[in-house]
C-alpha cells in the first residue's frame, strides 16, 4: 500500500462547502479524493507505473497515486489509482429535463391502467432505419426483460409488440396504424454520424405528414437519448442509460391517463 | 450412489427421470417425422458445401431454398444430392455452386434408384464422418499430453464484435486461468435463419459465429494452451434458428462446449417450439459425437421467473433436457446441465437455499459438469457489492463441485468485460476455490434443517411438475406457461415455415452413423 494515501501535506484546501465549486469528496470537503482503475497496453515496470500517473494528470488529478499494478497479460497492465480532482463542478448552475412521471413497478403499472384506462395498451416498438440493433428494444418489451427489470410483453395490461430491427420508418408507421398502438417505442443505438438523430426526425416528419403524430405517444431510447435530446426532436419523452422497462411503462401509462382523461 | 448428504430421496429422483423419459419419447415420436430447412443445410455443410453466391448467400442456404421453392424439400438433400453426383459426376459443392449460378436445376434431373442414391453419397458421408473424428482425436490428444484445468472449469466470455480483438481477450483470460473461454454471439443472430460467412469484426454485445471465426479463435487458444500447457476449450451457441448448422461447424472446427437448450430458444427468443425441437435433436447427435459438452439454459429461467418460487422449474427442466439429450446420444459426461445462483441478495438465509439446490442438483446429477450460472439479476453497477456476490457464488460451487463455473463479472448490467474485469473474476474463483477446496467433504447438512428441507422440497415440486407434464405432453405444457411463465403456441414465433414433413424418398444416414459413435 502507498503511503501517498495518508500524506498530510496536500491538505492546504478550502474545506468550506461552496455550491457553485464543488468537488469529489474523500474524507474531508474539496480534497477532490478519486479512485480510478483502468488498464494500459505496455508491458509492466517503472515506465507503466510513470505512465499511469501522467494519464492520471491529463484527466485531471494532482497528486496520483498508484496503489495496485497487475499485468493481465504481456503487453495489458491493470493499475488501481487515487489521486485529487482538481476541476470543480457549479452545482447551482445545473437544470436537467425529467419525463414527468411517478415510477411504478410492473405490478403497480398494471393496476394503474386497470383503474385509469379501463383496457390493455397498446404499445409498438423497433429498432428503426438501418439500426440492426436490438438489445435497447428487447430490454424494454421482451418478457425476459433486463438486470432483473421484466419487460412490458410480461405486463399484464399491455399489448406489446416488438418489429425488432432495421424496420423502416414507413413501415413502422403502416404497422403503427393497422396495430391501434397507444405508445410508439423507438430504440437507436448505433450513433456513427449522428445518423439516428437524422432517422428519428425523419419518422417524426412522416407522422405528421400522415397526421399521426397527436395520436400516439411518440418516445425513443438508447444509450445516446437523453429525455432534453428527445424533446427537441419532436418526442414526447427520452430514455437512456439506466432507464428500464418499469420507466417506460410508468411514463406510457401515466401520459395516456393524462390525454384520456383531460 | 454416494450416500447424500442432504437426505435425498434416490427412489423419486428414479420416478422423476422415468416420468421424464416418457416425456422426451414422447416428443421424439414427433422429431422422427420432420425435418428443416436448418437440418437439411447442415446436411449441405457436412456433405462439405460452404461459401456464398454473389449477393453474400450461404450455399446451403440456397440450396435447401431452392428445394423449398419448387416444394419438394419434403423429400430430403441428401436424395438429391445423391441423385445430382450420379447424374452430374460433380462433387455436392460443385453442384451448390451451379445451382447458385443457375446452370442446375435438382428437381429436372432424371431419378436413379433409391439404392444408387445412397451408394453415390455413402463417400461423402464417410469422409465427413472421418473429418469430424479426427478433431475428436485431435482435442483427446490435447487432453492426453498437455492436460486441463481442474474443475469447477473457469468459463468466461468475450465480447468485443470483433473476432481479432477477441482473441487478444481471450488469450489474456487463458493467461490467467480460463478454461473455458465462450465468444458471445451478436446481439440477434438467434433469430438469422442463415449462418453468416468470413471472418468479421463488426458485432454488438458479441461476435458473428461464423465457421472462419470459429478455426480463428480455435488456432489462437491451441497456440495458448501449448504454451500454457493447460487445453483450452472453446464455447459457442447451438441456438437459435440455426441450431444443427452451428453444431456441424463446432464439430468441425474442434469446438469443446456449446449453449444447447431444447427449450431455451422457444421461450425466450420465441422460436416455433416444432422448429426447435426437432432442430435439437440434429444438433444434439452431432454434438454428442463430436465430444462436445452441451450447456443447458435453465438458469435462464430464473432471470423471468422468481429464483426462489420457481426453483423447481428448473430441476424439472434438467430431468426433461437430459432425457431429450440422452435421446441423442449425449453421454452424461457431455451434459452440462444448468442451474443458477439467481435469488435476491436481501432474502435471508438466501445462500443456504442456493447452497441446498447446488448440492441437490449436484446429487442427481452426479456425472454431469454442472453449468453454474453467476448472479446476473440483481447487479446493479455497484462493482463492489457484485464483487462479493460473485464471491458467494464461487464459495457454494467449490463447496457443491460444479462441473463449469460461468464466472460473474463486477461490471455485470454495465458493459461486456474489460480485460480487467476478466482478472478481478478469475482472481476471485481462483482464491475461493483454493482457499476453501474441500470444504465439501468436510461438510454434511443437519437432518431436518432448512437446508435439507429446502432440497425435498423442490425435488417434491420438481417431481410434480414433470408428471402434470407428462399428462399434457410438452408441447402443450409450454402452450400453458409452465417454464419460466412464457406461454409459446404451437403453431406461432419464427421458423414454423421451415418445418416439413418427411416424404417417402428422405433418408439421412447421419442419423444412424452419429448414434452408433
Amino acid at each position: 500500500m502507498s503511503g501517498g494515501l495518508y500524506s498530510t501535506d496536500s491538505n492546504e484546501f478550502d474545506k468550506t462547502l461552496d455550491l457553485t465549486k464543488i468537488k469529489p469528496y474523500g474524507d474531508t470537503m474539496n480534497d477532490g479524493k478519486t479512485q480510478v482503475s483502468f488498464t494500459l497496453p505496455v508491458v509492466k515496470g517503472d515506465e507503466a507505473i510513470e505512465a499511469a500517473k501522467q494519464m492520471m494528470r491529463k484527466m485531471g488529478f494532482e497528486n496520483p497515486q498508484v496503489v495496485y499494478v497487475q499485468e493481465l497479460m504481456a503487453g495489458f497492465t491493470f493499475f488501481n489509482c487515487y489521486g485529487n480532482c482538481i476541476h470543480t463542478v457549479d452545482f447551482t448552475g445545473i437544470t436537467v429535463p425529467k419525463v414527468e412521471a411517478t415510477a411504478m413497478d410492473m405490478h403497480e403499472t398494471d393496476d394503474f391502467i386497470k383503474e385509469n384506462i379501463g383496457r390493455p395498451i397498446r404499445v409498438l416498438g423497433a429498432s428503426t432505419g438501418s439500426d440492426a440493433h436490438t438489445v435497447g428494444i428487447d430490454a424494454i418489451m421482451n418478457m425476459k426483460g433486463f438486470a432483473g427489470h421484466y419487460g412490458l410483453e410480461r405486463y399484464e395490461m399491455m399489448e406489446a409488440l416488438n418489429m425488432g430491427s432495421q424496420v423502416p420508418n414507413e413501415e413502422f408507421i403502416a404497422k403503427a396504424i393497422e396495430f391501434q398502438a397507444d405508445v410508439l417505442l423507438v430504440s437507436q443505438t448505433v450513433t456513427q454520424k449522428d445518423v439516428h438523430i437524422k432517422n428519428l426526425v425523419e419518422l417524426v416528419e412522416l407522422m405528421e405528414a400522415e397526421g399521426l403524430r397527436e395520436k400516439v405517444i411518440l418516445i425513443c431510447g438508447g444509450p445516446r437519448i437523453s429525455h432534453e435530446l428527445a424533446k427537441e426532436l419532436g418526442y414526447d419523452a427520452g430514455f437512456g442509460m439506466n432507464k428500464y422497462a418499469d420507466d417506460v411503462a410508468s411514463y406510457a401509462a401515466q401520459e395516456l391517463s393524462r390525454r384520456i382523461n383531460k | 450412489m454416494e450416500r447424500s448428504k442432504l437426505g435425498l430421496d434416490f427412489e423419486k429422483v428414479g420416478y422423476a427421470k422415468e416420468v421424464s423419459k416418457r416425456i422426451a419419447d414422447d416428443v421424439q415420436k414427433f422429431v422422427d417425422n420432420y425435418s428443416t430447412v436448418a437440418v437439411e443445410r447442415t446436411l449441405c455443410r457436412l456433405l462439405g458445401i460452404d461459401g456464398v453466391d454473389k449477393n453474400e448467400v450461404p450455399l446451403p442456404n440456397v440450396l435447401v431454398d431452392e428445394l423449398q421453392e419448387k416444394g419438394v424439400l419434403s423429400e430430403g438433400v441428401m436424395f438429391f444430392l445423391g441423385n445430382a453426383v450420379i447424374e452430374t459426376g460433380l462433387n455436392p459443392q460443385e453442384i451448390a455452386e451451379k445451382i447458385a449460378v443457375g446452370q442446375l436445376d435438382l428437381t429436372k434431373i432424371p431419378v436413379h434408384s433409391t439404392e444408387e442414391i445412397h451408394k453415390a453419397i455413402q463417400p461423402f458421408v464417410m469422409k465427413s464422418i472421418q473429418v469430424i473424428r479426427d478433431r475428436k482425436a485431435k482435442r483427446d490428444n490435447y487432453l492426453n499430453t498437455i492436460g486441463e484445468g481442474n474443475k469447477p472449469y473457469l468459463y468466461v466470455i468475450v465480447a468485443t464484435g470483433n473476432i481479432f480483438e477477441d482473441v487478444v481477450q481471450a488469450e489474456a483470460a487463458a493467461r490467467q486461468g480460463a478454461d473455458i473461454i465462450a465468444v458471445i454471439r451478436t446481439t440477434g443472430q438467434s433469430l438469422l435463419d442463415y449462418v453468416p460467412y468470413g471472418a468479421t469484426t463488426e458485432g454488438f454485445g458479441g461476435t458473428v459465429a461464423t465457421q472462419e471465426n470459429f478455426r480463428i479463435m480455435r488456432t489462437a487458444l491451441d497456440k495458448v494452451g501449448e504454451e500454457e500447457g493447460r487445453y483450452i476449450r472453446l464455447c459457442n451457441y447451438c441456438s437459435g434458428l440455426c441450431m444443427p448448422e452451428i453444431a456441424a461447424m463446432g464439430a468441425i472446427e474442434g469446438l469443446d462446449v456449446m449453449l444447447n437448450d431444447a427449450l431455451y430458444g422457444i421461450l425466450f427468443r420465441d422460436i416455433n417450439m416444432q422448429r426447435t425441437i426437432v432442430d435439437q435433436y440434429f444438433s444434439r447427435l452431432l454434438n454428442g459425437f463430436a465430444g462436445v459438452i452441451i450447456n443447458t439454459g435453465e438458469d435462464n429461467y430464473l432471470t423471468t421467473a422468481d429464483a426462489f418460487d420457481e426453483a423447481h422449474t428448473v430441476l424439472a427442466s434438467d430431468f426433461i433436457n437430459e432425457q431429450l439429450a440422452l435421446v441423442a446420444g449425449i453421454p452424461e459426461e457431455q451434459m452440462g446441465l444448468g442451474h443458477a445462483f439467481e435469488m435476491t441478495p436481501d432474502l435471508e438465509n438466501g445462500f443456504l437455499y442456493e447452497l441446498a439446490q447446488a448440492q441437490m442438483i449436484r446429487e442427481i446429477f452426479p456425472k454431469a459438469p454442472l453449468k453454474y450460472m453467476p448472479p446476473t439479476k440483481f447487479m446493479t453497477g455497484n462493482v463492489f457489492k457484485g464483487h462479493v456476490q460473485d464471491a458467494l457464488f464461487n464459495q457454494i460451487s467449490i463447496w457443491t463441485g460444479q462441473g463449469i463455473q460461468l464466472l460473474g463479472m463486477l461490471t455485470e448490467a454495465i458493459h461486456t468485460p474489460f480485460m480487467s474485469d476478466r482478472y478481478l473474476s478469475i482472481e476471485n474463483a481462483k482464491y475461493i476455490f483454493n482457499n476453501m477446496k474441500s470444504i465439501g467433504d468436510e461438510m454434511e447438512f443437519k437432518e431436518g434443517g432448512i437446508i435439507r428441507q429446502r432440497a425435498a422440497k423442490v425435488l417434491d415440486d420438481a417431481t410434480e411438475l414433470v408428471v402434470k407434464i407428462e399428462k399434457e405432453g410438452l408441447f402443450t405444457a409450454l402452450e400453458k406457461g409452465i417454464f419460466a411463465d412464457i406461454k409459446r403456441p404451437k403453431n406461432g414465433g419464427k421458423g414454423l415455415a421451415g418445418v416439413v414433413e418427411k416424404g417417402s424418398n428422405y433418408f439421412n444416414p447421419f442419423i444412424e452413423l452419429l448414434h452408433k459413435k
